[in-house]
């Protein structure tokens, strides 16, 4: 048996201590302003560093000069030029790869039979490095839009349809059979349970998408465009000017943010329930 | 219409689950299933509501249910089983949608059964807004709308604390109370068995076989009164004298599985 000490009895008397709290922090809480503060800082930090010469601008220009060069470049109309290739590109390659990834999805989360098949092909296929596939494209397609927007859809595609099946295999079990015990159809089924069930898994791969989207039309117009932000950036760093390679970079960086707003916005509206 | 199980065995796999299983729930009629833990109560439920396929055996019906009732045999889950993106009323609704009933009967139906569970006033509140009392009245309430025959409870309560349950089980007895309507009642609380069911069905650790069937001569309504409390506690008694040494072998069972 554990030898313990024994509790004393302390007079009524006695002075009581408080108890020491120890349950603070391990909150996964961020403050409202801090990230923007830290940004603001840090952009602050690097203008001044460039405005007092320590920074060789050819090497890291001054956030000021990207600026003036974003200006520049809406001013001429070639950023407008560059964003809409990369935009449409982009958009058209994101929505074919989209709907072909939602149908075969949900063909291999419904069906026995697309399961087997179609796992067994994403496995495979879906380690590839997409933009490695692009000289092939070019060889089938022709050296136009089309291997490009094949190379976005194709990378987004493998995305979609991984988050749409195991969104469909998230679905509660026990949703289904309340269905089925109202002998609810199976499109009804479909419909009215397993879409809204999987739509958070869904939502949260188009989040992944927009970013793979945005990876591979940048490559894909390093390797073979005259317009589009990638091909800018590429030539801007065979220029030399540093300014307009991040101006471009910032571009990206904007859009990507763009679509994150777009993709939170969507979830605010179609996830309220959660 | 009467509710039979014909003799139906289960397996899953290797495990035997059911053996031999045969009872009649007859039109109007409230009966208990208990025994010890993994015995097969759920399986048996999903069994007669056509959600499982029995390894042998058959659940079967006989007679035609009420010409209103359109899900005959309606289930009332533990886990509720309600969709989180739907509102109390398009919950309600949702097994209403595929029949073939005008807009305007369909908002009747729901609002009936609304009513019936005293869920009018939540009828556009959220699940995930709920207790898990009220989450169950809403699964009751979809239940009613589609006017079952009888209804296939598996531990309705057992997910609630015991203040909301002895509100729900009021809530049971009121409806089940004018015999229009049957139950089959899996549960592993023998009170709540006692006080609702017209028979109880014993069964044995797994396989589930019928160790005994107890009838409980009282009327629900006389359940509830003082007097009628000595006689229950009786019942439980008698029940859990039949299981009481199955349900510690079953507990041991699964503490070492």
């Amino acid at each position: 048996m554990l030898d313990r000490a024994t509790t004393d009895t302390p007079a009524k008397d006695a002075p009581a201590r408080r108890v020491r709290f120890r349950g603070a922090g391990f909150v996964p809480a961020s403050s409202r302003f801090g990230g923007w503060i830290a940004l603001a800082l840090v952009i602050a930090i690097w203008q001044a560093a460039g405005s007092a010469g320590l920074v060789n601008p050819l090497f890291l220009p001054a956030p000021s000069a990207i600026v003036r060069a974003i200006y520049q470049l809406a001013v001429s109309g070639a950023l407008w030029q560059h964003l809409s290739a990369s935009l449409l590109r982009i958009g058209v390659g994101w929505l074919l790869g989209t709907a072909a990834g939602i149908a075969v999805g949900f063909g291999i989360g419904l069906s026995r039979l697309a399961r087997s098949v179609g796992i067994t092909f994403i496995s495979a296929l879906f380690p590839i490095p997409k933009i490695a596939l692009l000289p092939l494209l070019i060889l089938w397609l022709g050296i136009g839009e089309e291997p490009k927007i094949a190379t976005i859809a194709l990378g987004v595609f493998f995305s979609t349809a991984i988050s749409v099946y195991s969104g469909v295999d998230a679905v509660p079990r026990n949703l289904i059979r309340m269905a089925q015990s109202f002998n609810v159809p199976f499109a009804t089924i479909v419909r009215k349970v397993i879409w809204p069930g999987a739509l958070p898994a869904i939502l949260a791969g188009f989040r992944i998408t927009a970013s793979v989207a945005l990876l591979l039309v940048v490559s894909a117009e390093m390797i073979g465009a005259q317009y589009g932000i990638g091909a800018f950036v590429l030539q801007a760093g065979n220029l030399m000017q540093t300014d307009q390679l991040l101006a471009g970079v910032v571009i990206l960086s904007v859009f990507g943010l763009a679509v994150g707003r777009v993709i939170n916005l969507l979830e605010t509206r179609l996830l309220h329930w959660r | 219409m009467d509710l039979i199980a014909n003799r139906i065995s289960h397996r899953f796999g290797e495990l035997a689950v059911l053996d031999d299983v045969s009872f009649t729930v007859s039109a109007g009629e409230v009966v208990a299933i208990v025994g010890p833990s993994g015995c097969g109560k759920s399986t048996l439920l999903s069994i007669l509501g056509g959600l499982l396929q029995p390894s042998s055996g058959a659940p079967e019906l006989r007679g035609s249910p009420p010409a209103d009732s359109l899900n005959p045999l309606t289930f009332v889950f533990q886990d509720f089983a309600l969709l989180p993106w739907a509102t109390v009323e398009e919950n309600v609704e949702f097994p209403l949608l595929h029949a073939q009933l005008s807009a305007a009967q369909r908002r009747a139906q729901v609002e009936d059964a609304l009513r019936r569970t005293g869920l009018t006033d939540f009828r556009k509140t959220y699940p995930k807004q709920l207790s898990g009392g009220m989450r169950q009245r809403v699964g009751i309430s979809r239940a009613l709308a589609v006017r079952p025959a009888i209804l296939l409870m598996d531990e309705p309560l057992s997910a609630l604390d015991s203040q909301t349950r002895e509100l729900l089980m009021e809530d049971f007895v009121r409806l089940l109370a004018d015999g229009g309507m049957g139950a089959v009642y899996v549960t592993h609380n023998l009170e709540e068995a006692a006080r609702l069911a017209d028979r109880i069905v014993v069964l044995s650790r797994r396989p589930g076989r019928i160790r005994e069937v107890v009838s409980v001569p009282m009327t629900r309504t006389e359940r509830s009164e003082i007097a009628a409390r000595e006689k229950l506690l009786a019942i439980q008694n008698q029940i859990w004298s039949l299981i009481r040494n199955e349900a510690i072998d079953a507990e041991r069972e699964v503490q070492h599985a």
